[in-house]
């Protein structure tokens, strides 16, 4: 395998994890874009994600297509669900309050699944053939080619959900300015509760394909994917869609090319290196807008 | 509704209040009470390393049942109170404090795991109890005092077998190493590994750490590939190994995978992915030997499911140490740890001496996977 | 002026009063060697609560790498006592404070991009801080590495941690009710409001935010040398966040709270231990709940005062700073 080759294969494992990335920052800009909340429960939507397609899977022997809509469905109510108890009798407190509530949410979330699941990680149920596939000197695992297809395909789907359909611009409206669209007859809270549905059955795709990559869950599996995702929706500019999977992709391929090439352990301070970099220079994100503060 | 808020909040307060005082306020439960033998276990019951904590401490409470089923141990029964350390360092000081100073236990088990053993040796050490660990295989737990014992074999023993065994049997001459660069259990096989290795004619083609919480290898594994290495060692646990293992055929190596004792269980989380590999291990459910066989028979029949190693080790523990402690005939501190130093019983894991360190001298079995089984390959003398 | 001699000497008393109280307990072995462990992390939470308190309760600014300054005084202290000849009282003392100041120095360095930042930008870019730190400690040999850092010495007591505690508390409440503490808080309050009256906000934020990473740094000397093993893991954002919550529990800007809040968090889930694995699912609740009832933290914008219980009086809270919501 010569030097290009090599270097293109880490590329591909870079855009396998990107993608994946890229999905549930989707989650987290879009919750923030809407209520300015960052969203920490998020992380275990993911992982819940991987334990009802887990049971769907193992415990119900469902056919494979139903088997991974019910959880994305499932994850989807538990999105608008957590929204309603939890951070809605919160919209006019202090946001910080609201930020504590969602890491109750998310302890509680992990420690149901703990209770419930118990204390080994489950090895998840192997649904792709592993093996590669050759591109000439390339070998790519199916796993990589589904699951950038997949990704890509929502995220073109999200994109025109947002801009073309009417629910979509009542979204955009709502993050613009929650007060005006409501002035203009848009149902404020049906909005926000399409909103957390639909970064929630992301997140849940997201999980899936994460643990069909990593086959291993357990219910504190949504943490680190969460926090990088967090920070790849940060990186390319919070609120901003787009953003959010350019950010990923970036996460994805720094840390795939740091393990290759610098060291394995070195990836988390490359990526948030990456983030202060680019906090330093565009305080408001890659694709953020900066906003002067009015006096 | 406002009123009830505040209520609700007022409530709330108190309750955390109370709860935050009546903390304090405490008392010793147990005093000591001489009818009974008290034994401390710290094991992970819950968190990352669970599956070996619950093995060794299922392990354990089936010697204790057993024992006090015969009548105990000095005409006394044992009473057994373990605390959970999650894996965690400051869990096992806490549980270790909390044996030891509330409890008042005779003897302790534990810890499961090497790192948080080692956080509790230096205590122990001071207060001279006799403290075995069933499982933790760092080479430094029993360096810091007489008075602390293993069950278990040491990591660079294992590390050296499999580098023997990858050269002479399976004429290996390129290796490839991937170790846990957080674990001293990793670390430790891998570094001896390495040395034996190259010190007997084999290149270790790479040698690549990662870090705890790694769940994707497969850059590490890209760079492996381009070596080709006749044999691929992972010493970590089994969990880790079944996530590398199926990275292993995504990213297409061929190479014979092997690993240490850490790979029992391993078959629960990729049975395909490892096949036709090998591992070290403390004992071998094919063994024929009827304390082997007994003991497998009595696990399933308590526990419905097939003892891993670590639950040979935990129950092979509570025999070693009741062993000492009848032979001492007394729980005074020296006089257990003089008579464990002397132990020399046959049981689960093979005839078990003490060697000047404190380390158990006996064999080691290293388990070929074969169709999704661990079929016992060969068995290898210390000597 | 009679009456605030009158409160120190009440405040003086009853903190010398519950010192001899708690030591007494510890010496007839009613407080055993478990529960003054408790203790002791109890003091070094309410040193964390206190100065995280400061940069984003009083400050205003979310931050979430508190972990990584104690982190770096947790190392630099144990890394120090292990190869200084002194007494012990000294060894930890002069340890911690140089493990401090070797935080507060990093925070200094911090403090350039961070306020360049604001609101939820800032939060990441410290937690992200946070993170390298973890990493760095995690990839440098001197630290030990993923392995962690054994062989520390067990300095800390149940003394030196009370003392430390106290003076670190009384060092913020009188920063707080003076000149330099009203002008960090009319930052939160209004930071451009703030500089057209003449406040140097850099100035300001720079020096809470050091100050707060100092006694981070100080907690984390004493945490070291009171587990005597230390991993980075121990130090990651979870940690960071784990602090966040006293301060949100005590309410933002709100110094008795801190303490009383930490002294909760300590105990609860030790207390909740009971309940087996239900544990954790009680906590959340527990914690879900007490921020829908009560968004703005266990006391408020009320301060906690033995004067005011002792001399049973009722009247408004002379020494609240706060008077607004804690945080936009």
């Amino acid at each position: 395998m010569d030097v290009l080759a090599k270097f293109l294969q880490q590329l591909i494992n870079g855009i396998h994890v990107g993608s994946i990335y890229a999905l549930i920052a989707l989650g987290y800009t879009m919750v923030y874009g809407i209520i300015k909340l960052i969203n920490f429960a998020h992380g275990d939507i993911i992982m819940m994600g991987a334990y009802f397609t887990f049971v769907c899977i193992v415990t119900f022997n469902l056919p494979i297509g139903v088997a991974l809509i019910t959880p994305v469905i499932l994850c989807l109510l538990s999105g608008i669900l957590i929204e309603r108890v939890a951070y809605k009798p919160l919209r006019n407190s202090p946001r910080l309050s609201a930020l504590i509530t969602a890491i109750g949410v998310s302890f509680l979330l992990e420690n149901v699944f703990f209770k419930k699941f118990g204390q080994n990680p489950i090895p998840f149920p192997q649904i792709i053939n592993p093996s590669p596939i050759s591109l000439g000197p390339l070998q790519i695992s199916r796993i990589t080619f589904i699951t950038v297809l997949i990704s890509v395909l929502l995220m073109i789907l999200l994109d025109l959900f947002i801009k073309k359909t009417k629910p979509g611009k009542a979204m955009r409206a709502v993050s613009e300015d929650p007060g005006a669209a409501q002035l203009m007859g848009i149902n404020v809270n049906s909005t926000i509760s399409l909103t957390f549905a639909t970064g929630s059955a992301l997140g849940a795709v997201g999980g899936i394909l994460y643990s069909i990559a990593y086959p291993l869950i357990d219910p504190f599996m949504g943490v680190m994917p969460g926090l990088k995702a967090f920070v790849a929706a940060v990186l390319g500019g919070i609120g901003i869609i787009p953003g959010a999977m350019l950010g990923g992709f970036i996460m994805g391929i720094a840390e795939s090319l740091t393990k290759g090439y610098i060291s394995s352990q070195l990836a988390d301070a490359v990526v948030f290196g990456i983030l202060i970099v680019v906090l330093s220079l565009k305080p408001s994100g890659l694709l953020g807008k900066n906003v002067k503060e009015k006096v | 509704m406002r009123r009830l808020r505040k209520l609700m909040s007022l409530t709330l307060t108190g309750v955390l209040l109370a709860g935050a005082l009546a903390g304090c306020g405490q008392k010793d439960s147990g005093s000591a009470d001489s009818d009974v033998i008290k034994i401390g276990g710290i094991a992970p019951l819950t968190g990352n390393v669970a599956v070996y904590g619950v093995a060794a401490s299922n392990g354990a409470k089936l010697a204790i049942e057993e024992i006090n089923a015969s009548g105990g141990i000095l005409g006394k029964k044992i009473e057994y109170i373990e605390y959970d350390d999650k894996g965690d360092t400051t869990e096992a000081v806490n549980a270790y404090k909390k044996l030891v100073n509330n409890n008042k236990v005779n003897a302790i088990i534990g810890a499961v795991t090497s790192k948080p053993t080692l956080a509790i040796t230096p205590l122990a050490a001071k207060e001279g109890i006799p403290m075995i660990t069933p499982t933790a295989t760092a080479l430094d737990v029993t360096a810091a005092g007489t008075n602390i014992f293993r069950t278990c074999f040491i990591d660079p023993y294992q590390g050296e077998i499999m580098a023997k065994f990858a050269l002479e049997n399976l004429n290996a001459s390129k290796a490839a190493v991937l170790y846990n660069t957080a674990d001293d259990y990793s670390l430790g096989v891998a570094e001896a590994f390495k040395n034996y290795f190259e010190a007997n004619g084999g290149t270790v083609v790479s040698y690549e750490g990662y870090g705890a919480d790694e769940k994707d290898y497969k850059a590490i594994l890209t760079n492996v590939k381009t070596q080709n290495p006749d044999v691929l060692f992972l010493p970590d646990y089994y969990n880790t190994v079944g996530l590398i293992a199926q990275q292993v055929k995504e990213v297409g190596i061929n190479a014979t995978l092997l690993g240490a004792d850490g790979w029992d269980g391993v078959l629960t989380v990729a049975p395909e992915a490892v096949e036709g590999g090998y591992f070290c291990n403390h004992y071998s459910t094919d063994d024929t030997a009827e304390e082997v066989q007994n003991f497998i028979k009595k696990y399933k029949e308590t526990y419905n499911e097939d003892p891993v190693s670590f639950a040979a080790l935990g129950y092979d523990t509570v025999k070693i140490l009741a062993a000492a402690i009848e032979k001492a005939g007394t729980t005074d501190y020296d006089a257990v740890v003089k008579a464990l130093a002397e132990t020399n019983i046959t049981s689960v894991t093979g005839t078990i001496t003490y060697d000047e360190n404190r380390n158990p001298v006996k064999d080691v079995a290293i388990i070929k996977i074969e169709n999704g089984q661990n079929r016992l390959y060969t068995k290898v003398n210390p000597q | 002026m009679n009456s605030r001699l009158k409160a120190n000497i009440i405040n003086t008393t009853s903190i010398i009063l519950i010192y001899i109280i708690l030591v007494l307990l510890i010496r007839i072995g009613f407080i055993n060697n478990y529960y003054e462990g408790i203790l002791i992390e109890m003091g070094i939470n309410i040193i964390l609560a206190v100065s995280l308190n400061l940069a984003t309760g009083y400050l205003g600014q979310l931050t979430l790498g508190h972990a990584g300054f104690m982190a770096i005084g947790a190392y630099t202290a144990a890394i120090l006592s292990a190869r200084m000849n002194l007494p012990d009282l000294p060894l930890l003392l002069v340890s911690i404070v140089l493990g401090g100041l070797l935080a507060a120095f990093f925070a200094f360095l911090m403090a350039i991009p961070v306020f360049r930042l604001r609101g939820d930008y800032l939060a990441i870019l410290t937690l992200g801080f946070g993170e390298i730190i973890r990493v760095i400690i995690l990839n440098m040999k001197i630290t030990g590495g993923g392995k962690g850092l054994s062989g520390i010495l067990p300095l800390t007591s149940f003394s030196t941690v009370y003392f430390i505690t106290v003076i670190t508390v009384t060092i913020f409440y009188t920063l707080i009710n003076s000149r330099h503490g009203r002008a960090i808080i009319s930052i939160r309050e209004d930071e451009i409001a703030a500089e057209a009256v003449g406040i140097s906000t850099k100035y300001y934020k720079t020096f809470a935010f050091t100050l707060a990473a100092f006694f981070a740094g100080v907690a984390g000397g004493l945490f070291a040398h009171h587990t005597l093993v230390l991993d980075p893991k121990d130090f990651n954002f979870i940690r960071s966040i784990e602090i966040l919550i006293i301060v949100v529990l005590g309410g933002m800007g709100n110094l008795t709270g801190s303490v009383l809040a930490a002294i909760i968090i300590t105990i609860l889930p030790r207390l909740l231990m009971g309940f087996a694995d239900w544990n954790m699912i009680i906590y959340s609740v527990l914690l879900i709940a007490m921020m829908l009832f009560k968004p703005g933290g266990l006391l408020e914008k009320r301060e906690f005062s033995l004067n005011g219980l002792l001399s049973g009086k009722k009247k408004s809270q002379g020494n609240t700073p706060v008077k607004n919501e804690g945080s936009e």
